[in-house]
């Protein structure tokens, strides 16, 4: 039966110390469920579609919030707003590519409320998920996307494997590209995730986006300084301007010696599962002069081995297009 | 004519409420003991109903009882129901209320009623239907309309061919005039499309939510509405009680474009729950509801075959509809379409075939320019194409076409009041700077393309026969009682203008009665149609005929003499012969009452419609009150017309462009609020881009789920994806058929907007047909990388 749009009731706990709220999560286990800016977590309990007894919001933590400087980089509160990153004068200055990113989410209402720690650890926006379906990822035995007549024009061009949802995150990519670390807190104590392993694919869990567990909380995001001041480029194109999920973005740090390519890395988002990491790219042009050439290269490797569904195949060319700008226009 | 009043900026009154939000919504309205009431809808694309098992539900605390379709007034179909009955036909049709004492109480309820359905074959593409063999969307038939009656259609296989060009099977409808074989043999050049241009919901901001009680008798019905007293009859079938037994409130309306026009069945669902119960009900409808009964534009899949003399004029349109209708009787677009292609480019010989399909889909009905604005950003690029290939400018190919005064329209080529479509285009290239502009075309720098773009807009916008209502209180005060409705365009105040202006009234202090029944409001059309300016000012303009007439005479009265002595001032009737010798409109008001009769509403013109003299009866005695129907002549339909040039910028390597410029011209007679008119043309004008290259309905094939229900998927434009600014004008030539010159506005400029955004496209892209909105940004990358196109030339309800 369809009784959507109507939010069932739950417990909500609202902590201010992250002890509280970890103690809670390890009570709730499976039935808990953490909410920051809740602009993910709202929808799905608006479509009853995820139905956890307890709610615990975080946001009222304030020691996960703001954007400190370290001795070997900065540390972002993971509850930090996307539109304080987007603003923030050191991420500006040293790692603008992220700053870039933050400011092409959704738009400044959700930018608002959004955290950066929400924005990477948002679940799939496959519609077929969304709308309750029991695909692989919510738990079930099959996927409705990919069907032969399967509606599936966002989804995955590689790493399907059964689900072939892709990573909605415009962040994400910006902090592969930055070879960001993830601060991930339990009761039972911490341990750190380089970007790579905090985003997994459906052949590790197909039923969650991000090596968080239940019982964790992703508490900051470290940025190494190793990157700073590199070249950088950020691109989303989506149908829309604002208030839209990329169709593809694009994240590069690129740095440049003498005009070559010294070292780079760089990540597209709606391609996959998780933020792509295009480790081949970065081969491909490492040691090259930064020019056109070297760029075209760039689009043209990035896309091998892309696998296209019914209706996707236009994200190829697009993806291509993105990272020869990457790589062409880095700045 | 030098007005005081018209033509001039203002503020209207209720925009205050609006920016504060002291306005009142549907959905604001609390009364004692009231209660929730939540609907139940179809999981399936079409399913029987074989049993309703609500007993779980009915035990639950809180619950208060459920009201179904054996509850509630049935009409015969293709009319939409209130609810469903033994069959449903699209995902999210209502079959049935619950109400309970909150509304958290009654989803949870909700989930413990059990259906027992048997699905049945579902249908998304009317040529799917129409093939032998095909699947109907109703077990008793594929194909009905507003006068075509449900029926079963199957055309023969021979009637399809390949899957570029529609099949054209024998129409279920169809008109010519001219010889077209002639038109065709006469033509230089002949343009032979298939197109397809996609049906989308309207997503109106406020959903259709509505609170109801009953009190002596009477049902309070607390709406979301375009129209008033024009949907108060429909309503009232709707609830099955007489239209003097609803009193109808519905002061201000978050959004409608078409689907809130003379009413719609679910309103009736918090009355007969109220009924039911014996207390308030309110029902608040969600955004997905919203999307599922909310209404859509009908898809259209086409083919027109255009034929064009060596000097660009049109000599014979040969247009062919097959339309999507959803499961009900659904819109009229097929046949608008017809008429926008006849008037716009007066072919000389033309014939319009059209068949309406049922599919499991949204039930269908008006959206803004139905069927003329999905055909003109179909029909524009080809009209560019035929200027490329002859050489033409494209401003002037579309002068050469344009119809003047004595334009015709449809298959009887019947006239039209007035027509400055060439004056606008003139208007309108000066405005953008055409000359210049239009060297951009195909420019390029860098990765970026230049694409200049022309779009015509055409809605018939006018009616009569409606009647007007006036009062002057013994306190001075002029009260207009518009039973128009408030869709948001402010074309209800800025028609009560008229009234003021023949009155010689200031406008502080006119008071505008509007909203409620209970103000008395006269018989007026519906909100829609683009029709209030021209209907409304007609109606406030006898009515202050009839006004004037019984100030003139309430002064002879009293001052002596006879009427035709007197004239009107500033708010004083005055002796002509002696200006010092006055009376006050307000001492002329408490006179009227002590006469009584006919000058404070005690006898009434036999002509006017009963809901007026129900109106009249509510406010009789309370002032001199002027009411009179509009039996004004009118011979021919009434042109609203716009002109929309467009400039982009699309980037090669993405697909995506930017509007860089944007400018619309209307023809809509004498401009009577030129601030409205200006958010209607730019507000046209961005619903336009919406159509051109982003919204869309989206069903997966097998499921028949939709994939763009909720408002992010949906994709109305953002206000990244519109023009900072858009330019405007107007012809501003009197229309000779109305007392004040003005015609309606509202539709045409989504359509022209729409078209300057298809043609600029095509423009950037040296001239490529896409023949199919929206132009997404996919299709645009897939078209560059010359790679071919996901969907079939003819798929709908797809990407």
């Amino acid at each position: 039966m369809i009784v959507k749009d109507m939010m069932p009731g739950f417990e909500l706990y609202q902590p201010t110390q992250l002890d509280d709220a970890l103690a809670l999560l390890d009570r709730y286990g499976k039935d808990g469920w953490k909410m920051a800016g809740g602009n993910d977590s709202l929808s799905w309990f608006k479509e009853r579609v995820k139905r956890p007894k307890a709610v615990i919001d975080i946001s009222g933590i304030a020691a996960l919030k703001g954007v400190r400087e370290t001795a070997d980089g900065v540390e972002i509160g993971a509850l930090t707003t996307l539109t304080e990153i987007e603003r923030n004068p050191v991420i500006r200055a040293k790692y603008r590519v992220l700053a870039d990113a933050a400011q092409r989410v959704a738009s400044p209402q959700i930018r608002n409320t959004g955290s950066i720690g929400g924005n990477l650890a948002q679940d799939a926006r496959c519609w077929y998920y969304r709308y309750g379906l029991p695909c692989y990822r919510a738990g079930g035995n099959t996927c409705f996307a990919d069907t032969p007549e399967g509606v599936n024009r966002e989804h995955a061009l590689f790493d399907a494997d059964r689900c072939v949802a892709v990573s909605p995150s415009d962040t994400a990519p910006a902090l592969v590209a930055l070879d960001a670390k993830m601060v991930i807190k339990s009761s039972k104590g911490e341990r750190v995730a380089s970007a790579e392993e905090f985003f997994i694919g459906p052949k590790t869990d197909i039923t969650r986006m991000t090596a968080l567990k239940p019982e964790e909380i992703l508490t900051a995001v470290r940025i190494p300084n190793s990157w700073a001041g590199a070249r950088f480029y950020f691109e989303k194109v989506a149908d829309r301007d604002a208030w839209d999920f990329a169709l593809v973005n694009v994240a590069a740090a690129i740095v440049v010696n003498n005009g070559v390519v010294e070292r780079s890395r760089i990540a597209c988002g709606g391609v996959s599962a998780v933020p792509r990491r295009l480790t081949v790219v970065e081969e491909v042009i490492q040691g090259k002069p930064a020019e056109e050439a070297t760029a075209k290269l760039a689009g043209q490797s990035a896309i091998r081995g892309a696998r296209p569904l019914n209706y996707n195949q236009f994200k190829i060319p697009l993806m291509a297009n993105l990272v020869t700008r990457a790589v062409r226009d880095a700045a | 004519m030098a007005y005081k009043l018209i033509g001039k900026d203002f503020t209207p009154h209720d925009v205050v409420a609006k920016v504060t939000g002291k306005a009142k919504y549907a959905e604001d309205f609390r009364a004692e003991g009231m209660v929730f009431c939540k609907l139940l809808s179809s999981p399936m694309p079409h399913a029987r109903i074989r049993n309703i098992d609500a007993a779980d539900a009915l035990k639950t605390p809180g619950v208060l009882g459920i009201l179904t379709a054996d509850d509630v007034p049935q009409f015969p179909p293709p009319q939409t129901p209130i609810l469903a009955k033994d069959e449903v036909f699209y995902v999210g049709e209502p079959i049935l209320a619950l109400a309970a004492e909150d509304e958290t109480i009654a989803a949870d309820a909700l989930e413990k009623i059990k259906i027992d359905f048997e699905q049945l074959p579902h249908v998304l593409d009317p040529l799917d239907s129409l093939y032998p063999g095909g699947p109907n969307a109703r077990s008793n038939g594929n194909v009905a309309a507003a006068q075509i009656n449900l029926q079963t259609v199957k055309w023969d296989a021979g009637d399809f061919g390949d899957d570029k060009v529609l099949p054209m099977g024998k129409p279920a409808e169809q008109w010519k005039y001219g010889d077209l074989d002639a038109g065709f043999k006469a033509a230089k050049l002949i343009i032979e499309e298939s197109f397809v241009t996609a049906g989308y919901s309207h997503h109106s901001m406020e959903p259709r939510s509505a609170m109801a009680y009953w009190q002596s008798g009477k049902c309070f019905l607390y709406g979301s509405n375009q129209s008033h007293t024009g949907a108060v009859p429909n309503i009232a079938r709707y609830i099955g009680i007489e239209p003097k037994d609803l009193v109808f409130v519905a002061e201000y309306c978050g959004g409608g474009f078409g689907s809130k026009i003379p009413g719609y069945p679910i309103m009736a669902v918090p009355a007969l729950m109220s009924k039911k119960l014996g207390r308030p009900v309110m029902m608040r409808i969600t955004r997905i509801e919203e999307y599922a009964i909310g209404s859509a534009r009908p898809t259209f899949q086409g083919y027109a075959k255009l034929g064009f003399r060596e000097d660009g004029r049109m000599t014979a349109a040969d247009l062919y509809i097959v339309h999507e209708n959803g499961p009900y009787i659904g819109g009229g677009d097929f046949r608008s379409a017809g008429n926008a292609l006849s008037f716009l480019y007066q072919p000389l010989a033309m014939r319009w075939r059209a068949i309406p399909v049922l599919t499991n889909t949204p039930p269908r009905g008006p959206q803004r320019g139905p069927g003329e604005n999905q055909l003109v950003p179909a029909i524009e690029p080809m009209i560019d194409k035929a200027a490329r290939e002859l050489s033409i400018d494209r401003v002037v190919i579309r002068k050469i076409n344009a119809p003047d005064n004595d334009g015709k329209i449809g298959s009887d080529q019947g006239p039209v009041t007035s027509a400055f479509i060439k004056e606008a285009l003139d208007k309108g290239a000066q405005l953008f700077n055409w000359e210049e502009k239009k060297k951009l075309s195909g420019q390029r720098t860098g990765n970026k393309v230049i694409g200049i773009g022309i779009g015509q807009g055409y809605h018939n916008a006018g009616t009569n026969g409606f009647d007007g209502l006036l009062r002057i209180t013994p306190d001075g005060k002029l009260h207009v009682h518009s039973g128009v409705g408030n869709l948001g365009t402010y074309s209800h105040s800025a028609t009560s203008r008229v009234a003021a202006e023949f009155l010689n009234y200031g406008w502080d202090n006119v008071v505008i009665e509007r909203g409620d029944s209970r103000l008395g409001l006269p018989w007026n059309s519906v909100q829609a149609g683009s029709l209030t300016a021209s209907t409304q000012s007609r109606t406030n303009y006898v009515a202050a005929l009839d006004t004037k007439q019984k100030l003139l005479e309430i002064a002879a009265q009293m001052l002596g003499g006879v009427p035709e002595d007197y004239e009107l001032g500033e708010e004083r009737v005055v002796l002509k012969s002696d200006p010092a010798k006055s009376i006050t409109y307000a001492q002329a008001a408490q006179k009227a009452i002590e006469i009584a009769g006919k000058y404070s509403g005690q006898t009434v013109p036999d002509d006017i419609n009963p809901i007026t003299k129900d109106a009249v009866q509510i406010i009789a005695g309370t002032g001199l009150i002027g009411v009179a129907k509009d039996t004004l002549p009118r011979n021919g339909g009434v042109p609203g017309l716009t002109v929309t040039f467009a400039q982009i910028e699309l980037d090669l390597e993405t697909g995506k462009f930017k509007i860089t410029d944007m400018a619309t011209v209307a023809d809509c007679g004498t401009v009577i609020h030129p601030r409205g008119l200006a958010h209607q043309l730019r507000g046209g004008n961005v619903m336009g881009i919406g159509l051109a290259r982003l919204e869309r309905h989206v069903y997966d094939p097998k499921l028949g789920l939709p994939a763009a229900a909720l408002l992010y998927q949906a994709k109305p434009p953002s206000y990244l994806d519109v023009p900072a600014e858009i330019s405007w004008g107007a012809v501003d030539k009197p229309d000779p058929q109305n007392p004040v010159g003005v015609k309606g506005v509202g539709e045409p400029p989504q359509g022209s907007g729409a078209a300057a955004i298809t043609t600029a496209v095509s423009d950037a892209l040296g001239g490529h047909l896409f023949n199919r909105t929206p132009v997404s940004t996919d299709m645009i990358v897939n078209h560059l990388a010359g790679r071919p196109q996901s969907h079939k030339p003819l798929q709908i309800n797809s990407v």
